[in-house]
């Protein structure tokens, strides 16, 4: 792999940049795999990385029907956080996390994981109580999450409105500060880049029309491209589509995949160097290197595959900010756009195997899966080795939707993870 | 969003007003103490979510508080008939076979 | 100054209106009918902007929303500040103030453009993800760095001092956008009869015609414009709306249309004006009349201020008076480029040369030009652009036929202007917003909107028509097509005559080429907002970047605030010669809302600060307000917290408000909590499916408590609900689920047991509910009614209907507090004239009025749940410790009953409801503290449960807490070590949650 630096760029300047190396291959599938991911987005790109660096697992293939990163990978808000309320999950996304810190250097590509912090602010008595109650467990779990009151948050955050004027005053927030955000597109690319280097073939612009199942064994896939690929085991990382794999293999999830929309502003000098969440005004901004207040808000409450939702979301959540802001009044709304996500009735992911045997789905992380982008793809490659799951995915397995040990994180998740 | 027609009302009214409840025809087990652990786990959290046509259930909350089923393309968002609970949709998707119909009251 | 670029006559200004403006501290005078950007141009104004990566010099170069870099700020106060607004949308008017917005110390002299200048070479697409990261620790030192420098314009630091409204409308046909087409087809639709909207964005309507020197009927355009909006001023189902863009076309012919209502006239909108307004349509039929912009030409330096598309230069002489130069040259790919040269030699300066690329043309411009005596070169192009902050001087040079290879030598030229036309793309926008992808036409050049299952018409410049005669007739053909559509009979429409010019056939050509490869070139702009060249799009081909996706987010092409509008095509077409591909095989490209910017304001509306959300009171608000209680949200009510009298502290106000209670009488506003009144006759079996208890045996006028859980057997809501009657019940409910519970009894009987006859009804704000509460409360109670309200006769858990203060009544005798308790239900428009009866009453007893946090320390001493509080939606019955309200003997598997018997439901060591006594009584356990057992632990510390309540009890004088413990109820008296923030471990004793009067004596007085 082509060392990234700045003394490369300076170097590559002098030959105009004609020098560069392709990021990665456009290889022609082979007739067979050890290992078959279906999805090129982070998550897919991710498992394939570890599979590879971690497991030795080099005969690898990931299969994306239009290019890498296009999906939820590229549509999401960029956040990542660790500060989650149960022990399972805690523990999950703080191995994400710690992923994350090192990760740019770890792929040589600059993710510009930016650890500016990431408020959750409280409007009533009952937020509050949600908030200590999630500080206090994480402090004793590991991960940092502390409460500031509002005056103090004031300080911290001098555009938003601290004041006991609005509808629901902020009344303090909780706020991890290891939290913050990084490049959505390059931690895609990166892990592809990092990937493809240590030999595992992307294949993109190729569909997956089926699954070939034997006996109750997956034996292969069948695309549209080039027909039936063999494996000897499939893992499905395709976030928003994975009821439709999971209608080829002749199973349902406990998942429905729904529209997340997001906006961004046009750029503006800095106006937000952190990233602010309200679960009870329902919305969350942070403002991109570029200078976009990139915002979010929750998801329409119907199934979608649109990549678009309503426009009353789109309303609610502008009003939420400038609830929360009110000097964005003025501020212009420049894009618009929507992805699909695929939500679990307990607001937790599924990293599991499946009633197909050598059949594994990685899906159901909702609204969060971009902070999950590398556990998920760590934990994800230990499942696809091994046969089984890693002691931290354990917990999440599909079984738990019949015996009832949910991992119930609507709170922590609240208007978004 | 959504222009959606309550059979109720017989009017088409903005989505606003309305709820949607998820999948249609999802009948609670006549015998729930008789069910296993794994089948009421079905029936609580597993669901088709197609791409493409979905029978869901949706309720007129702001208006007439009324339930009524929808056929709908999730792609294409295109909302292809509304119909009574209690009633079978017409419009089905042939490529998935007619369990659906069977459905009892809801 | 003088405005030295402005003609004596023409245009659609009024001279003998002059406003004067600010730009970057220094004023200028323009004309009622300017732009702020043809005022710019008008005074020779060159450099408008510092470009993103390089800081290069930019100048105007369209005249429309695509303009990528007149981006100013606007603003003559701080709370007034706008930014990012396009100089070339914005009208002019009387004391506007303006400035640019990067480059130090001014954008004339930044000194940022050496760092472009010499850095500029290492900086090609994603450089970013190359470097900066080493050392790891410096990233937050880059970043910020990067942050500073990017960004265009600021945000005010002062709240918003204008209102925005949202307004919604409901049409037949929707016609986006008052060119010739528009025009037409809302005309035909309107003499059809049809509810009509159309809107545009600009200031008038009239579109392209506008910007041309066009005759219609032998007239000016102006003068037929003219005729046909009178005639649609007539219709009173048509709806005009000039400064309008639409901006979204949502699913189901959903359209959003921002109105700019005083952003024309000042800073700050008139009194009682708003400033602009949402419009949101719901369309029968929609027209897409959005004409099409032009694509300028790709070539090195092609970004130095002068540099224009042509359509501009003809727009701001025919529309604006103002030639923005003195010496042109025109590059062109087809036969409209001409157009502009024609103008400018008509407004009396110098055209220096038409340049076209391709052999010859024929067409009927290219012959005016010729019969004007204009030096045409043709089979040629501009390779390159001298000048810095203004365009000096071009090199022409011979191209090959394909317009790949320079074939010939260099011809020089001195121009202070270059127009260059590579044809014109369809403004598809909006076509795409439901999801449709457009197609590639190789006949027009261009994207043209793709299948939808909208109920969407185009006509005009969207259809790739360009010519005016075409686009009526299209206008017409749209019109007469909704009309047919919605069930209207079609009407008469004469279109005006137009003179129909020849044309020769458009060269496809979109990147000029260079004497040197492209990657040694210098700069060709494709986007000039994020300063992507050629050059950048052919290193990402190289690099493997091949989706033209990939293409755009790795170079940041389209990611401007004019999204691309005059670049994406171009880019597309380098990648496609990049990667040898055709602009189809290499995608497309789809546009999103907004088609421009709206402001935040404006997408709220009325839905800031008071009007977040709506506030909801009980009829004794104003009482409450009165005595100086502070208030808690619980959903949308406002509910009395505490009342604080004097310089109490919190605490003080509490203690007083507890032992008030218990020691004599207090008084509550419940009227928050939920009221559903339930009837039919099986309105009891019914109950008993919802909630965990038995109700078959509930007598009429007796009351009981209520659990109600999921089909996961999960709690979700409690309450006390009374039998008024044999087939009459009231149920109550937690203050902030009352909506939640109401949508699950409807969901339940409506779509799986229709069968059963019951009626649900919400009267939660029918009845004010005041709760009084102590040992002196019947005493209170007896001096206000005449019924009988004695142990014997009055029960715990009877109602009973009573006359209370000459009102009748609902006297219910529950207890939340476990004291002696009635809670009074009246109507509510008798609230507050009761409330004052019982104070007036109570007052001989000190009563003492009690908000929601004393409400929850007494029920804490009663060990009495707070559903919301102490519990969150994983805990049953069971975890509850409440098997009590649970009759697992009834005949119907209640909802909740199979869900909490799943395995992981009836492991023994779930965490369970308990109380806590800190061994030190002065303790109160922060609410939320987690616990553990072993408080030596190393950290991740294995969790045993949280505090869900904690209070200081001024009755018990000590803290007292619940919270769940990991198998607590079979550890009475065990220990549990809470580890706290400030390092303290508190250590807690289990006992039962039930801390004052276990007995429940005091309740049964």
């Amino acid at each position: 792999m082509q060392h990234y630096s700045g003394f490369g760029l300076l170097k590559h300047s002098l030959s105009h940049h004609e020098n560069w190396q392709r990021v990665w291959r456009n290889p022609t599938p082979k007739k067979k795999y050890d290992v078959i991911i279906i999805g090129g987005g982070g998550h897919g790109l991710a498992t394939a990385y570890y599979l590879a660096k971690e497991h030795g697992i080099t005969n690898v293939a990931v299969i994306e029907k239009g290019h890498l990163g296009g999906g939820n990978a590229c549509r999401n808000t960029t956040i990542v956080r660790s500060n989650y309320l149960w022990d399972e999950s805690a523990a999950l996304y703080e191995h994400s996390m710690q992923l994350w810190e090192g990760l740019a250097q770890e792929l040589n590509y600059n993710v510009m994981f930016s650890q500016r912090g990431v408020y959750h602010t409280c409007h009533t008595l009952q937020d509050m109580r949600a908030n200590e109650r999630l500080v206090a467990a994480n402090r004793l779990q590991g991960i940092d999450n502390e409460m500031v009151d509002a005056e103090q948050l004031q300080k911290e955050i001098p555009t938003l409105d601290c004041s006991k004027n609005s509808r629901y005053p902020i009344l303090g927030a909780s706020v991890q500060r290891r939290a913050g955000n990084a490049r959505h597109d390059a931690v895609a690319w990166g892990y592809a880049r990092a990937a493809d280097a240590l030999g595992v073939d992307l294949i993109q612009s190729c569909e997956v029309v089926d699954l070939e199942v034997n006996d109750g064994k997956v034996t292969g896939v069948k695309t549209k491209q080039y027909g039936v690929i063999k494996a000897d085991r499939v893992g499905c990382a395709v976030a928003g589509n994975s009821g439709v794999l999971a209608k080829m293999a002749g199973f349902e999830l406990p998942v429905e995949s729904h529209p997340l929309q997001a906006l961004v502003s046009e750029p503006i000098k800095p106006f937000l160097d952190t990233v602010v969440m309200s679960n009870h005004v329902h919305g969350y901004m942070s403002q991109s290197d570029k200078g976009d207040l990139v915002i979010g808000a929750g998801i329409d409450g119907w199934v979608g595959y649109g990549q678009r939702g309503s426009y009353g979301i789109i309303e609610h959540t502008i009003q939420a900010i400038v609830e929360l802001f009110p000097c964005t009044s003025r501020v212009r709304m420049n894009r618009q756009w929507g992805g699909i996500v695929d939500a679990c009735p307990d607001a937790s992911p599924i990293i599991s195997e499946t009633p197909v045997k050598n059949l594994f789905f990685n899906c159901g992380w909702g609204t969060g899966g971009f902070k999950g982008t590398p556990g998920s793809g760590h934990l994800f490659a230990h499942t696809l080795a091994n046969g089984k799951a890693h002691p931290i995915a354990e917990p999440f397995s599909i079984k738990r939707f019949h015996d009832g040990a949910l991992i119930d994180e609507h709170g922590a998740a609240g208007v978004a993870h | 969003m959504l222009h959606i027609y309550c059979p109720h009302c017989a009017e088409y009214r903005e989505e606003e007003e309305f709820h949607a409840a998820g999948q249609a025809h999802i009948v609670r087990p006549l015998d729930p103490d008789a069910c296993t652990d794994k089948e009421w786990g079905e029936y609580l959290f597993f669901r088709k979510n197609p791409r493409g046509l979905h029978h869901e259930l949706w309720v007129h909350s702001a208006g007439c508080r009324k339930f009524f089923n929808m056929t709908r393309d999730t792609q294409t968002y295109e909302i292809k008939e509304i119909y009574k609970i209690g009633e079978k949709p017409s419009v089905v998707d042939s490529s998935v076979p007619q369990e659906i119909a069977s459905g009892a009251a809801s | 100054m003088t405005q030295q670029n402005r003609l004596v006559s023409g245009g659609r200004i009024d001279r003998s209106e002059t406003l004067t403006f600010t730009y970057n501290g220094k004023k200028y005078q323009g004309h009622k009918g300017d732009t702020l950007a043809s005022a710019m141009l008008a005074n020779g104004i060159d450099v408008v902007a510092r470009s993103f990566k390089y800081s290069r010099p930019r100048g105007i170069i369209a005249s429309g929303a695509e303009e990528p870099n007149a981006v100013l700020q606007l603003g003559a106060t701080e709370a007034t500040q706008v930014p990012n607004v396009r100089a070339t949308q914005q009208e002019l008017f009387d004391g506007l103030v303006s400035a640019s917005t990067n480059g130090w110390p001014s954008v004339d002299t930044d000194v940022m453009s050496l760092v472009g200048k010499v850095g500029g070479k290492m900086m090609p697409p994603g450089f970013y993800y190359k470097t900066f990261m080493f050392p790891e620790s410096l990233w937050d030192t880059y970043e910020s760095m990067i942050r500073k420098a990017a960004g265009i314009g600021r945000a005010p630091k002062e709240h918003d001092p204008d209102t925005y409204d949202a307004i919604n409308q409901h049409c037949d046909v929707m016609v986006v956008g008052a060119g010739p087409a528009g025009l037409v087809a809302a005309l035909t639709a309107a003499r059809g009869g049809a509810r009509v909207i159309i809107a545009d964005e600009q200031n008038e309507f009239g579109g392209s015609l506008l910007d041309s020197s066009e005759q219609l009927d032998g007239k000016p355009a102006s003068e037929w414009i003219r005729s046909i909006v009178e005639e649609l001023s007539t219709f009173d189902d048509v709806l005009l709306l000039p400064r309008s863009t639409v901006n979204g076309y949502h699913d189901h012919n959903f359209l959003t249309i921002h109105e700019r209502c005083s952003d024309h006239l000042a800073d700050i909108a008139p009194v009682n004006s708003v400033r602009q307004r949402m419009h949101r349509v719901r369309a029968k039929w929609v027209v897409l009349a959005t004409g099409a912009h032009e694509r300028p030409l790709v070539y090195a330096n092609n970004d130095v201020p002068g540099c224009m598309i042509s359509g501009a230069v003809s727009a701001y002489i025919n529309r604006y008076g103002v030639v923005p130069g003195n010496e042109l040259v025109v590059m062109t790919t087809n036969d409209y480029g001409y157009q502009a040269a024609i103008d400018w030699a008509n407004a009396g300066r110098t055209v220096a040369a038409i340049v076209d690329t391709r052999t010859e043309s024929k067409g009927d411009r290219a012959e005016t030009a010729r019969q004007l005596g204009l030096n045409i070169i043709t089979g040629s192009a501009v390779i390159d652009v001298q000048g810095s902050k203004r365009v000096t001087g071009v090199s022409i040079a011979p191209l090959d036929e394909s317009g790949t290879k320079v074939t010939g030598s260099i011809t020089k030229l001195k121009v202070d202007t270059v127009a260059t036309s590579g044809g014109w793309s369809p403004v598809v926008h909006l076509s795409c917003h439901t999801g449709s992808r457009p197609v590639w036409d190789d006949s027009v050049v261009g994207f043209l909107p793709g299948p939808t299952i909208q109920k969407q018409l185009t006509a005009g410049g969207i259809n790739g028509q360009y010519e005016t005669s075409v686009a009526l007739q299209e206008g017409l053909d749209a019109g007469l097509q909704a009309l047919t559509n919605i069930g209207l009979e079609a009407v008469e429409l004469v279109l005006p005559r137009v003179e129909q010019l020849t044309m020769t056939a458009p060269m496809i050509l979109f990147h000029i080429p260079h004497i040197k490869p492209t990657s040694q070139a210098p700069k060709q702009f494709v986007d000039y907002q994020t300063d992507v060249t050629a050059a950048g799009i052919e290193i990402a081909c190289r690099e493997g970047f091949e989706a033209i996706e990939h293409v755009k987010r790795y170079t940041a092409m389209g990611f401007g605030t004019d999204q691309g509008k005059l670049g994406n095509i171009n880019g597309m077409a380098v990648a496609a010669k990049a990667l040898n591909k055709t602009i189809p095989e290499t995608g497309t490209t789809v546009f999103r809302p907004n088609y421009t910017p709206i402001a935040f304001g404006a997408i709220t509306g009325r839905h800031c600060g008071g009007l977040f959300e709506p506030e909801r009171y009980t009829a004794m608000h104003k009482w409450h307000v009165e005595q100086g209680a502070l208030f808690e949200d619980v959903g949308q009510w406002k509910r009395p917290w505490y009342y604080p009298k004097g310089n109490e502290t919190m605490q003080d106000t509490l203690n007083r408000e507890c032992l008030a209670v218990r020691d004599s009488v207090g008084i509550l506003d419940a009227s928050t909590l939920g009221k559903i009144d339930i009837q039919g006759k099986d309105a009891r079996e019914f109950l008993g499916r919802v909630y965990t208890n038995a109700w078959a045996k509930l007598g009429v006028g007796k009351c009981r408590y209520g659990l109600m859980a999921g089909e996961d057997g999960m709690i979700f809501d409690d309450g006390v609900t009374a039998c008024l009657a044999e087939n009459h019940f009231l149920m109550t409910t937690t203050t902030g689920g009352a909506a939640h519970v109401l949508e699950w009894l409807e969901i339940y009987h409506q779509t799986e047991w229709p069968e059963l006859e019951v009626y649900f009804t919400s009267v939660t704000d029918h009845w004010s509910t005041m709760t009084i509460s102590g040992p002196n409360s019947r005493k209170l109670l007896e001096k206000l009614t005449d019924y009988d309200v004695s142990k014997e006769n009055f029960a715990f858990m009877d109602w009973k209907a009573a006359t209370v203060a000459g009102v009748p009544a609902r006297v219910f005798r529950i207890s939340f507090t476990g004291e002696l308790s009635f809670e009074i239900n009246v109507q509510a428009n008798y609230g507050m004239q009761v409330w004052n009866a019982v104070i007036e009453a109570g007052k001989e007893f000190n009563i003492t009025p009690y908000g929601t946090e004393t409400m929850h320390v007494l029920r804490a001493e009663k060990g009495f749940i707070i559903v919301g509080q102490d519990t969150d939606g994983s805990v049953h019955a069971y975890d509850l410790g409440m098997p009590w309200a649970v009759s697992m003997q009834k005949p119907f598997s209640f909802i909740g009953k199979r869900g909490m018997q799943r395995e992981d439901c009836v492991r023994p060591d779930r965490k369970q409801l308990v109380g806590l006594k800190t061994i030190d009584p002065n303790v109160v356990l922060p609410e939320g503290s987690q616990g553990v057992f072993d408080p030596k632990a190393p950290i991740p510390m294995p969790l045993v449960g949280h505090i869900t309540s904690s209070y200081w009890s001024a009755n018990l004088n000590r803290s007292i807490a619940m919270g769940f413990v990991k198998g607590g109820l079979d550890k009475m008296g065990e220990k549990v070590f809470y580890p706290l923030a400030d390092g303290r471990v508190i250590e807690a004793e289990i006992c039962s949650p039930v801390f004052l009067d276990p007995k429940g004596e005091r309740q049964h007085v």
